[in-house]
């Protein structure tokens, strides 16, 4: 009896969770597309500097990461595809698992790590300094002000993000080709974008603005949910980071089984 | 100009404040006094609306406040100015923009018009040339004085002040209470202070109202106040300490109602 209680206990928190969540995007949405023509304008300027640190900030250490991501990508197909003697197909077997998979969701976990957690923290700081209070009472709504912005930057940034990180991928690839399967840089390359097809490329971008919309609802809920005092913006923090993790796979998961239903008819 | 009737407020199931009733006339200073825990900052809290309360009505301006739209609320709110315990200026801005924030959201005014409003509320507060600093920048007192200027950007008809000289030296605080005075005297503003510093409160103070444990101990001018006999008001000008344990029945149903939360 206990234990379904827990399992029922579980389950309702789980829902709410994701009720909280939708009804965060929801408004957030409400603010972005709604808003503007109904005399709310969109703070573009705070946007487009939240855009700046989502997006263009991430470059150097996303570029590392998926470079080396695609050499391993490369080393370990090619292990397998050497018995058959196919190593010439390394180029495509990189290219679609990093367009179509690897590239989304590696970007994905970088942005949580660096932008997840950083609305996390912020808002949380903010919740604890009485900074959410007091934009209420200038009748300020902190999810227009705080929350909107940070949407749109993720929106847009996140499938930047992954089309750089694809192409990153797929160059750390190419070191293999080049040094060990006997590619030419160029021919490589060609035989990369030979094997990707429109599709390819277009699923691993839904996914990716799935992602964002994901990652910025759990920050921001997060951290407008944050408790009293300045260890609670450490565990929101966390709380943002695994959740986040948690249900990007999730979605991952949707989309993909969505994506290869759809494709198979 | 505020009137509260019965009010209640609740956090979950456990009530903080039991019925409060009081009006605050347009034009007065009135303090609200009360120890920690007296739920005088919950009160504070749903004056200007951040906490709904579970019943009661509160009057302000010839409008139910608890009954209320969020879109009304935020139409009150922008004629209402409310300055936090710390601050609370937002970290990321320079004081300058702090103070321009609601006037950027609210008004259409132009950006230079918002510059000399900017620079006029900086200068009331005694921090005139300050508004490219950012707020790690400035000590405990001018963070208090820019969170004023914040609060009087939009020309409020009622002040709200949480803890006006908590945490700031003695001589900073009184600093606080001058502001207060002088604005007072400057716009006839209607002033509400939530404090526990009683030199404070019977300086700015034209009425004071003694909140203990939810209740409105009693209501009346600083003299009614000195003279007052209740004992509660005694114990709290006195500065007598709680007796250790009142009823050892009381105790009891802390220990295990203490029990009950933990548990959850």
């Amino acid at each position: 009896m206990d234990l379904a209680a827990q399992i029922g206990e579980s389950v309702t928190g789980g829902l709410a969770y994701f009720g909280a969540l939708a009804s965060l995007g929801t408004r957030a949405g409400y603010f972005a597309f709604v808003g503007p023509f109904r005399g709310k304008p969109l703070r573009l300027q705070r946007a487009i500097s939240q855009a700046m640190q989502v997006g263009v900030r991430a470059l150097p250490i996303l570029s590392l990461i998926t470079f080396f991501i695609g050499l391993i990508l490369a080393l370990q197909s090619a292990y397998e595809l050497r018995k058959f003697g196919a190593l010439t197909y390394v180029a495509s077997a990189v290219a679609i698992s990093m367009s179509r998979e690897l590239g989304p969701l590696i970007t994905a976990i970088v942005v949580i790590g660096r932008s997840g957690s950083a609305f996390a923290a912020e808002i949380g700081t903010m919740k604890v300094t009485e900074e959410i209070d007091a934009l209420e009472t200038m009748a300020i709504d902190p999810v227009h002000f705080l929350v909107t912005p940070k949407f749109l930057a993720m929106i847009v940034m996140l499938p930047c993000l992954t089309i750089w990180a694809n192409a990153m991928g797929i160059l750390g690839g190419s070191l293999f080709g080049v040094t060990q399967a006997g590619f030419v840089f160029t021919g490589y390359i060609r035989a990369s974008v030979d094997a990707l097809f429109l599709r390819d490329i277009v699923t691993g971008l839904i996914k990716s603005v799935m992602f964002g919309i994901t990652i910025t609802a759990v920050g921001c809920h997060e951290g407008l949910s944050t408790g009293a005092g300045a260890e609670q913006v450490g565990r929101s923090t966390t709380r943002a980071v695994v959740a986040s993790i948690f249900l990007v796979v999730l979605v991952d998961l949707v989309f993909t089984a969505l994506f290869f239903f759809i494709g198979a008819r | 100009m505020i009137s509260l009737r019965e009010l209640r407020v609740s956090y979950g199931e456990r009530e903080i404040l039991h019925g409060i009733n009081f009006d605050v006339v347009r034009g007065e200073t009135l303090v609200i006094l009360g120890g920690s825990g007296s739920g005088k900052s919950t009160l504070l809290r749903t004056l200007v609306g951040l906490e709904r309360p579970s019943s009661g009505e509160i009057w302000l301006k010839g409008k139910n406040l608890a009954a209320m739209s969020a879109m009304e609320l935020d139409e009150i709110r922008k004629r209402i100015g409310m300055s936090f315990q710390g601050g609370a200026l937002f970290g990321s801005m320079t004081v300058g923009e702090n103070v321009a924030l609601p006037l950027q959201e609210h008004t259409k005014l132009e950006d230079s018009t918002i510059e000399i409003i900017l620079r006029l509320k900086l200068d009331q507060v005694g921090l005139a040339g300050f508004e490219d600093y950012m707020p790690s920048q400035l000590s405990g007192g001018m963070k208090k004085r820019a969170a004023v200027a914040r609060a009087l950007a939009m020309d409020p008809e009622i002040l709200f002040f949480d803890e006006p000289s908590a945490g700031l030296d003695p001589i900073i605080a009184a600093g606080v209470d001058q502001l207060i005075l002088d604005l007072k005297k400057a716009f006839h503003m209607t002033i509400v202070v939530v404090t526990h510093e009683l030199a404070s409160a019977f300086l700015i103070a034209d009425r004071m109202v003694l909140i203990d444990k939810g209740y409105v101990v009693d209501i009346g001018t600083t003299e009614e106040m000195r003279s007052s006999t209740q004992p509660r008001v005694r114990q709290f000008l006195d500065r007598i300490a709680e007796p250790a344990v009142s009823q050892e029945l009381d105790y009891l149903q802390m220990l295990t109602e203490d029990h009950h939360q933990a548990k959850r």
